[in-house]
């Protein structure tokens, strides 16, 4: 039977994880074909490095890089010692990510994702 | 006396050097084909009288960040400041060589292109975690601002606090729509331009002078 494995990665989990672990669990899913649906999304420094990794990940024939989508991040209610510090945080929100030869968004609105994943 | 007129002018330099404001390093980001490359020969050529780098309609046609150096832009009133201007590989999470091939390349031309943007892409990354201290984000208003990887984008540059300026290209096009990118990004300032045409670039400038001087 073909089909397509779906990891679906809690928020505790990845909150366990260093930066470079969570791209490297996400990139070896992703380039064995796997669909990753992150509760919570990277951080922009991690999204900063995983477009990195991946790149140094592409090769002819082979991997050649990713989809990767989420809902659009929400401005966290800044706390007291926020609002001291004048710092404010945006929420990274459910995140899927795919080979980019496989997974195509169709839709996407600030509350609904679509999308096509193919086999290989 | 030779001694204290030296230790004085030692001092002086050292001072100097050390209350020197640093060069701003402006980095020209955005996806393939937006018109990094067109903006940035703009600024160069009316600035300077140099261009930075070949254009083509082949996407990923600049796969090297490559640098201009010390560009004064003049304001109307007389203000300045003088930058170098980074112009960067497209920003992209795939990369595939097959899709160089509907452009005429030959396969092994097609591979190499595509293992040198992969390289400049990843590049561009790094100097925007480390050498950046400005930015132009620059979409092609005929296309769908809110791709992900726009979005991604602009939220790593505002995650690292660089003052940014978003640049809608091609307004000389029938089907350009700079107000799509002005609802996507409401809260940055949004400059409709033709880099080709040069419409409105002197808006760009003194744009640039605000929030880049």
């Amino acid at each position: 039977m073909q089909g397509i494995q779906i990891d679906l990665i809690s928020a505790e989990k990845m909150h366990g994880l260093t930066s470079m672990e969570k791209i490297h669990l996400i990139l070896d899913q992703v380039r064995e074909g796997n669909i990753v649906i992150l509760e919570k999304g990277l951080s922009p420094d991690e999204q900063s490095a995983l477009i990195e990794m991946t790149m140094h990940e592409i090769l002819p024939d082979g991997f050649n890089g990713i989809e990767i989508e989420s809902y659009p991040s929400q401005e966290e209610s800044p706390g007291f010692l926020r609002k001291l510090l004048g710092r404010t945080s945006f929420e990274s929100r459910l995140t899927v990510i795919g080979p980019a030869n496989q997974l195509r968004m169709i839709r996407k609105e600030k509350d609904f994702l679509s999308a096509w994943v193919s086999t290989r | 006396m030779d001694i204290l007129v030296q230790t004085r002018n030692r001092i002086s330099k050292f001072l100097k050097a050390f209350f020197r404001k640093k060069r701003a390093r402006i980095g020209i980001y955005g996806p393939p084909n937006a018109g990094k490359t067109t903006l940035a020969n703009r600024i160069a050529r009316d600035w300077t009288g140099e261009s930075v780098g070949p254009v083509s309609e082949i996407p990923h046609e600049t796969r090297r960040a490559s640098r201009k150096t010390d560009i004064t832009i003049t304001g109307s009133n007389g203000s300045n400041i003088t930058i170098d201007i980074v112009d960067t590989p497209g920003v992209t999470t795939k990369i595939d060589y097959k899709d160089f091939l509907e452009y005429g390349v030959t396969r092994e031309d097609a591979v190499i292109r595509a293992r040198e943007a992969t390289e400049g892409v990843a590049e561009a990354m790094h100097w925007l975690r480390e050498d950046i201290d400005g930015v132009i984000y620059m979409l092609d208003a005929t296309e769908d601002p809110f791709l992900q990887v726009n979005i991604m984008m602009i939220g790593i540059i505002e995650s690292r606090k660089l003052p940014v300026l978003i640049v809608a290209n091609k307004i000389d096009l029938p089907d350009a729509a700079p107000q799509r990118i002005r609802a996507a990004f409401p809260q940055h300032p949004v400059i409709p331009v033709s880099c080709l045409e040069g419409r409105n670039v002197e808006d760009l400038y003194e744009k640039m002078l605000e929030s880049f001087g």
